[in-house]
């Protein structure tokens, strides 16, 4: 219900486009300007970690460390450059950077672009069903809050918020995974599919990562569930969280908008109030709400780390954590720093939905 | 504007008791409001007190295996002995948690006083001079706000302690790793006020007596842009612990010798949860929950009574204070992406003193 909501507001302006051309030229230059704003972002980033990670030594140093004679790892550290100047080091660093080569990992000589492509999906898919769950939860629960505001629904309502804030998603993840896992039997432990589901999959000739989507090229009914009853306690896990942040959103907006005039005048003219908030006062608070949603990628794909390795799913926060353990630095410098991008492209992406649907935003 | 600031600036003292930050908002706020702000304050009553009290309400301390040198056994079930049960490690789960308060707050008030300190002196330097300086911090600042904390967070407990510590070096870790993650959060808050209190009539008048600019900006702005530090500081708070319990999870903890800490517990009670022996997961797990819970209702409420939207409809009127600047909890109130929200809200954006609401 409420997706659909959002899915039909979000392409209304789409369809209303030429009623917006008139003003195009703005918006292209807003769309610019923005843009452009991305480069300086990421490259601020790249440079924070780049030299937060070399305060410490060298990666190769820190990987191997110990293991060899002073003589072989100075000879290691010539080989890939990291006894010249830190400068260098840097501009070639942010050279490689600007035609997408990240680096190799060391633990496993892979490009790390490769270890994206690997991981990445799995980690978009976890982001997207606990996204559904985030919806599907927090704006009805948020607009039945604004409703009754201050009474017993909204109060229950917002301390149930405030405690999904305040369980840690990986703890939240344990018990959820005692409960309906070790103890009740219903769903499984950890992973993205069961060996057997997860053989059929491999078998596709043209297979896409998402397991979803490959469950449903196998034609196998019982792929598609065995993947989908793996994702459902990794999904409320990260998305009980977002949930909550959605609630408290929808419920201080839509109270903004329920004090308005036009919500009055409405409710005088005799609208349903369910019509009334679903339509007057919910729509026009949907626009903060959407650039939130912006920023919540950013604490969404933490939650996906965390989650990830709560769940053993094995997407870009396992890999991640894996890389940490083996102290693999340039992995997790490659990981960190192609984060940095999908945030920054992310938040483009909905800053310029949000200019779509509001022109106010474009100035 | 400038009215309204005189105003407050001219008025008499209040009360001891309307002045103090918390007591003011319990005596402001009704009904539910009121309730979740005690329930919150009792719950941080407890969570300090255990922490004083840790050497006396623990029954073992938190890097004893043994009593009387028979070991207590490795992940025994909860038992007169062992009320919580004990580890993997064959330490005693509810010693454990006690102590763990002790590191909770080590860490709060280490990274809360840092970021303080170093935020507000960069947003008083660069909301007071502007310059080429501001341009560039402001920049850095959003970007590592836009930036998944946690993330940022690794990277400097690698940083400082390379991924393994005592206590202190632990305690440093996440401290250091929250602060960097705090900064722009107090930068942003204090500049914001430093702009607009730099245009006010008292500081230009400070100036025309030939004030220093170091007397101005600790004399005149300092005093007047901390309104809404409180509020920042019992939010960063919750998400310190969180940011600690998640770098401990992943393995960024301190080592069980040196401190208790919650998530590394948690981290190790990973592979308990699998062969359903709970109770190594569960308590830890339930202390940060409560310890957060406790801090984030305190920090919801103070939200809440200061945004003049939110505050309860009956007592609007005889509110005074704080500003409700905060994006610190996700979600709290409006927070303006980079795109910016300027002009959404009209008319809701100046508060009862003339002050401006916005992020």
């Amino acid at each position: 219900m409420s997706t659909v909501d959002t899915l039909s507001t979000a392409e209304g302006p789409a369809s209303a486009r030429p009623a917006t051309k008139s003003q195009g030229g703005g918006f292209a230059r807003y769309l610019l300007v923005r843009f452009l704003l991305i480069f300086p972002t990421i490259f601020i980033l790249v440079t924070l970690v780049f030299f937060l990670m070399r305060t410490t030594g060298d990666p190769i140093t820190a990987a191997q460390g110990g293991r060899l004679s002073p003589e072989a790892l100075a000879e290691l550290r010539a080989a890939a450059g990291y006894d010249r100047p830190l400068l260098i080091q840097y501009l070639e660093y942010l050279s490689r950077i600007a035609v997408f080569d990240f680096g190799s990992t060391l633990t496993t000589n892979r490009p790390v672009i490769d270890v994206l492509l690997t991981y990445g999906p799995a980690t978009f898919e976890l982001v997207f069903y606990s996204l559904i769950i985030a919806f599907a939860v927090g704006i009805p629960l948020g607009l039945a809050a604004a409703y009754y505001r201050d009474k017993a629904p909204d109060a229950f309502f917002r301390v149930l918020a405030i405690f999904w804030y305040a369980v840690p998603i990986f703890f939240a993840g344990l018990l959820l995974k005692l409960v309906f896992a070790v103890w009740l039997k219903w769903l499984p432990v950890a992973g993205r599919a069961s060996v057997g589901a997860e053989l059929q999959m491999q078998a596709l000739p043209n297979k896409t990562g998402f397991y979803t989507i490959d469950a449903i090229m196998t034609g196998n009914p019982a792929v598609l569930g065995d993947v989908l009853s793996h994702v459902v306690l990794p999904g409320i896990a990260l998305g009980l969280l977002t949930a909550g942040i959605f609630l408290r959103l929808v419920r201080t907006n839509v109270i903004g908008t329920l004090s308005t005039d036009y919500v009055d005048a409405a409710r005088s003219r005799g609208v349903a109030e369910s019509r009334l908030l679903r339509k007057h006062a919910y729509r026009p608070a949907l626009i903060p709400i959407i650039t939130v949603i912006g920023l919540q990628i950013a604490l969404l794909l933490a939650g996906a780390v965390l989650t990830e390795t709560t769940f053993e799913w094995k997407g870009l926060g396992f890999a991640l954590a894996e890389f940490l353990e083996s102290r693999d630095f340039v992995a997790v410098q490659g990981i960190v720093v192609l984060l940095a991008i999908i945030v920054a492209l992310t938040n483009f992406i909905v800053d310029i939905i949000a200019a779509f649907i509001d022109p106010r935003v474009r100035f | 504007m400038t009215a309204a600031s005189t105003t407050v600036s001219a008025a008499p003292k209040r009360r001891l008791r309307d002045r103090l930050p918390v007591v003011h908002q319990v005596r402001q706020s009704v009904g539910l409001q009121r309730g979740m702000l005690v329930a919150g304050l009792v719950m941080m009553g407890v969570f300090i007190l255990t922490s004083f009290l840790a050497p006396l309400l623990a029954p073992y301390g938190f890097a004893q295996r043994k009593v009387d040198g028979v070991a207590f056994g490795t992940q025994q079930p909860p038992s007169i002995e062992h009320p919580f049960g004990t580890t993997v490690g064959g330490y005693d789960v509810l010693s454990r948690v006690i102590w763990g308060t002790q590191t909770a707050i080590i860490v709060i008030v280490v990274a809360v006083l840092l970021s303080i300190f170093i935020g507000v002196a960069l947003g008083l330097y660069s909301g007071y001079f502007g310059g080429w300086l501001d341009r560039v911090l402001v920049v850095v600042c959003d970007a590592i706000y836009a930036f998944p904390s946690l993330l940022l967070a690794i990277v400097l407990s690698i940083v400082i302690s390379g991924g393994q510590s005592d206590l202190w070096g632990g305690v440093l870790a996440a401290a250091g790793s929250i602060t960097v993650v705090f900064i722009p959060q107090y930068f942003r808050v204090i500049r914001a006020e430093t702009v607009r209190i730099k245009a006010e009539a008292y500081v230009e008048s400070a100036k025309v007596l030939g004030a220093s600019n170091t007397r101005v900006v600790f004399k005149h702005v300092l005093r007047n842009a901390t309104r809404t530090l409180p509020l920042i500081i019992t939010l960063n708070s919750s998400e310190a612990i969180l940011t600690m319990a998640a770098l401990g999870f992943l393995g960024f903890g301190i080592e069980p010798t040196a401190a208790a800490e919650w998530g590394y517990d948690l981290n190790k009670a990973q592979s308990d949860v699998t062969s359903g022996i709970w109770w190594t997961a569960l308590f830890p797990g339930l202390a940060i929950v409560f310890t957060v819970l406790g801090i984030t209702l305190v920090g919801e409420s103070l939200n809440d009574l200061a945004d003049p939207r939110l505050r309860g409809r009956r007592r609007v009127a005889k509110a005074a204070g704080q500003v409700a600047e905060t994006s610190v909890v996700p979600g709290g109130t409006l927070v303006a992406g980079p795109g910016g929200l300027a002009g959404l809200e009209d008319g809701e954006t100046f508060d009862e003193h003339g002050i401006e609401v916005k992020p």
